[in-house]
């Protein structure tokens, strides 16, 4: 079996303009959504707090839980239903910074199974302290910037055979990045500066995979978390593993595709580059699709069997897989061209390798 | 080919390794021979799937100079009395040091002369001479207070493992972190309140005589006399959960602290209401000993952190060294006291920077739910792949399935926990390890649309694929390694699977798949390829 019998040959580079411009909506949509929401909607583990998540037998409305619980600790809160509705799982937040999570669990437990005569299970009690919260949103920021960096310094020197240049780009980020943090930066800013620099370095220094490869990344991110604001979902410690993974995933992707467009370059030195990236991501398009499809089945089932506890860390994964191949074929490889600039012809200024 | 029997021989032995690892974590009971020499570890399975309890916490080093400067004050006391030098005021100030006030007439000479040999730990700063007197520091060296925040936050972290140990919790994982930080990990407790209070009460057990001298009515009213103070006792009547607060006005010196305890047990009234039995050290015993029997009459308070406990009267000299805590104790109050007055006080009082309880009910769920995803996933894939390429797909799925005892072989062998997120690791990897046969079947028809023959097709593929797999899967590793970094627990878990998963995955798909094709094509020489 096969998905395409003939070896296709559909015009993807020719598209760039509109894919830059689906991609720029999509941006500029995360970042209005972020702007307006005044922020991601951090989870527990950014953010700080106390949530109980119990689960009842049957439905009752957040109103009934929140009476329920009045008289208790626990009195100011937001309840949440969680996960399937028939499930009877809800969420207690609690807002007061200041709260002791020992025995809430069971402070809850007692007040709802008095009150509404039923079995409560306590499911889970998380509470993170607001500076626990505030150094794992700083780490995890840390964590999404190094990861990107260091996938742009390999891909440099693997494609381009300028480990020198990379490894100067990287040390003169890391420079950039501890000045910055010495100066008092805040760290999301401190982010987009160096990737900026890194931006304008790669440009700079024509380390052109690398530079593609940052900017579908960067894009991935954006867009993934651009969908976790859109649907309302709370960013915690198992968002920033999938933003992770998702970064190693589409960079897998670019990979593939770039591999395929330095073969060419040796093997198709007369055509022009665009011509040659195209024929590139035709050739590989088969599996692009194959892979994207089976990940994303899996990922799906994840979805569907894998229960509330993993749901958001699937759901980023699933948007991250869809985004990661759009922008391995609209975004990575066409920004080699930009870079490329006027010149469209291959074979001058980058010699195949490996 | 002679190097394909080396090669099939490494494979079954990498197989082989990976299923002896995992024997321990599939059998019941291990046979005795297989102890001996054999891996004997199960895998880990994180707080998200076996429920239990995670904490941070913080020691609150401060408290701990605090309580050394308080106790440097008490000592210099009677080293000025028996110098003769006569002070107006000394006191502490912060965690810096202490502040010393000389009377006008003394001499400053003798003060410094005592200061310097008995006290190294300061440094002494002399400041201005006023009316009231003259004005000295003592201020803490900054490496002894470094010293004494160190051995604060050590002391707190053995002191903690005693108490776990005693509190009886299998496998929990106690250890330090930067930042004077204790992270502990208690898999399958049962009340996690309990190990919580345990875990967290600092303990501090001192015995106060009761201030007679002075009234009650009048220390109530703000009128605490010097060296005396209020403290409470909070009854809970067990029957109707009503609370009460009685005050007490009791001396603020501490005849008798906690530290000179040796044992403490649980032990039951005729009535059948337990108490904790303590036993003191020689040194404990004579005080204990000396100050009964001076106060005979008085009440005699036992304040467990400045909360009164009881406060009973002192009939008689007590020798013998033993003392009781009664109260309204339940069994379980009653041997957790026993634990913490065991196990010592902590040296400060510690901090929840952050908790989070698992119950058992909801790791179930999460551990039948993951395995149901992976099971259905799996399945799916395995079928799309053998329709897709046909023999080379069963092929295929044979390597895939490999995985599985590769992954969790791994998890055993380096000792990593699996977790929830881990779960979703492995079924992730596996569907990238779809992604490296997917690229070599792919090329392989690449090469045979080109027209070359079965054997050259198969090489070229596997050759050319494999710069590209190799590239993918070794970015994909370092986003793993970059994680393993940042992530604590469940995150943890995911990166240590997906890294395992993607080595794993590049053995399979390229190492062993191609001794299968290597048969085939090369010994059989068959002239189709069925992909």
């Amino acid at each position: 079996m096969e998905i395409f019998k003939t070896q296709l040959n559909l015009d993807f580079v020719g598209k760039r303009y509109i894919a830059f411009a689906i991609s720029g909506i999509c941006i500029l949509a995360t970042v209005v959504l972020l702007v307006v929401r005044g922020g991601p909607n951090y989870g527990v583990d950014f953010a700080g707090g106390v949530v109980v998540q119990v689960k009842l037998e049957k439905k009752h409305s957040p109103a009934e839980i929140r009476d329920a619980l009045k008289g208790t600790e626990l009195e100011d809160t937001i309840i949440q239903e969680f996960g399937e509705k028939t499930a009877f799982e809800y969420l207690i937040r609690v807002t007061n910074p200041d709260i002791r999570a020992a025995g809430l669990g069971d402070k809850a437990q007692q007040a709802l199974s008095a009150k509404l005569g039923e079995k409560v299970d306590i499911r889970q009690v998380e509470m993170v302290g607001p500076q626990v919260g505030e150094e794992l949103r700083k780490k995890a920021l840390y964590a999404i910037f190094y990861a990107m960096l260091m996938m742009a310094v390999y891909i440099s020197g693997r494609f381009e055979q300028k480990w020198l240049m990379s490894a100067i780009m990287a040390g003169s980020l890391i420079a950039a990045a501890s000045f910055a943090a010495i100066v008092g930066v805040g760290v999301l800013w401190l982010i987009f500066i160096a990737l900026g620099v890194s931006i304008a370095l790669c440009w700079f220094m024509k380390l052109k995979y690398a530079m593609g490869a940052i900017v579908s990344l960067m894009h991935d991110v954006f867009v993934v978390i651009g969908a976790f604001a859109l649907t309302d979902r709370e960013v915690s410690l198992s968002t920033v593993a999938a933003l992770l993974t998702i970064v190693g995933y589409s960079l897998n992707d670019n990979i593939v595709v770039f591999d395929r467009i330095r073969e060419n370059l040796g093997r198709l030195r007369k055509r022009p580059f665009v011509e040659i990236i195209n024929v590139s991501i035709n050739e590989t398009l088969s599996r692009t699709i194959l892979t994207g499809t089976t990940t994303m089945i899996v990922l799906v089932v994840l979805l569907v069997f894998g229960g509330p506890v993993i749901h958001d860390f699937a759901f980023g994964l699933f948007v991250g897989i869809i985004t990661g191949t759009y922008s391995s074929i609209f975004v990575a490889s066409p920004i080699l061209l930009l870079s490329e600039g006027k010149t469209l012809q291959a074979g001058k200024n980058s010699k195949p390798q490996g | 080919m002679k190097s394909l029997s080396w090669r099939a021989g490494i494979s079954a032995a990498l197989i082989v390794i990976a299923f002896v690892f995992l024997v321990p974590s599939v059998t019941q009971e291990l046979p005795a021979w297989w102890s001996g020499v054999l891996p004997k570890d199960k895998i880990h399975l994180g707080l998200d799937l076996q429920g239990g309890v995670h904490l941070i916490l913080e020691v609150e080093v401060k408290k701990a100079v605090e309580s050394y400067l308080e106790r440097v004050v008490e000592d210099l006391k009677p080293d000025l009395r028996k110098s003769k030098i006569r002070v107006l005021d000394l006191k502490r100030r912060g965690i810096d040091g202490i502040e010393i006030t000389l009377a006008p007439d003394q001499e400053a000479k003798d003060l410094e002369t005592l200061l310097g040999t008995n006290y190294p730990s300061f440094k002494l700063e002399t400041g201005v001479r006023d009316e009231k007197g003259k004005a000295y520091f003592l201020s803490l060296l900054e490496q002894e207070r470094t010293q004494i925040y160190k051995m604060a936050a050590d002391q707190a972290l053995e002191t903690i493992r005693n108490r776990v140990d005693q509190f009886g919790v299998t496998e929990p994982d106690i250890r330090p972190q930067a930042g004077y930080r204790i992270l502990i990990q208690l898999p399958g407790v049962k009340d996690p309140k309990r190990a919580i209070d345990l875990i967290g009460k600092t303990a501090r057990l001192e015995f106060k005589l009761v201030d007679e001298e002075n009234s009650l009515e009048d220390a109530l009213k703000g009128n605490v006399p010097a060296g005396s103070e209020i403290l409470q006792e909070t009854a809970v009547d067990r029957k109707t959960g009503r609370k009460t607060t009685v005050p007490y006005l009791l001396k603020k010196r501490s005849a008798l602290t906690g530290e000179s305890i040796t044992d403490a047990r649980v032990e039951l009234e005729r009535m059948g209401e337990p108490y904790v039995s303590l036993s003191f050290d020689s040194r404990g015993a004579r005080v204990f000993e000396r100050i009964t029997g001076d106060n005979v009459g008085k009440r005699l308070a036992i304040v467990l952190d400045d909360k009164v406990y009881s406060a009973p009267v002192i009939r008689d000299k007590i020798s013998g060294g033993k003392a009781q805590i009664t109260g309204a104790f339940s069994m379980d109050d009653a041997k957790d006291l026993a634990i913490v007055l065991r196990a010592g006080a902590l040296p400060a009082p510690v901090k929840i920077l952050e908790e989070r309880t698992v119950g058992p009910s909801l790791g179930k769920d999460s551990i039948d739910q993951g395995f149901t995803s992976m099971v259905i996933g799996l399945s799916i894939i395995l079928i799309l792949v053998a329709i897709y390429y046909r023999l080379s797909g069963i092929i295929a799925d044979v390597v895939l399935l490999l995985n599985i005892p590769f992954i969790l072989g791994g998890l055993a062998l380096f000792g990593a926990t699996l977790t929830l997120p881990g779960i979703a690791g492995v079924i992730l990897s596996i569907a990238m390890s779809v992604d490296a046969n997917v690229l070599i079947y792919e090329r392989i028809r690449e090469e045979l649309r080109l027209g070359k023959p079965a054997r050259a097709a198969m090489e070229a593929g596997f050759a050319r694929a494999f710069v590209t797999i190799f590239d993918s899967n070794l970015t994909t590793v370092i986003a793993g390694l970059v994680l393993l970094q940042f992530g604590t627990g469940p995150v943890r878990g995911f990166a240590v699977t997906l890294i395992i998963g993607l080595v794993s995955n590049v053995l399979t798909a390229v190492f062993m798949a191609r001794i299968v094709f290597d048969y085939l094509y090369v010994i059989k020489r068959w002239k189709t390829i069925s992909i």
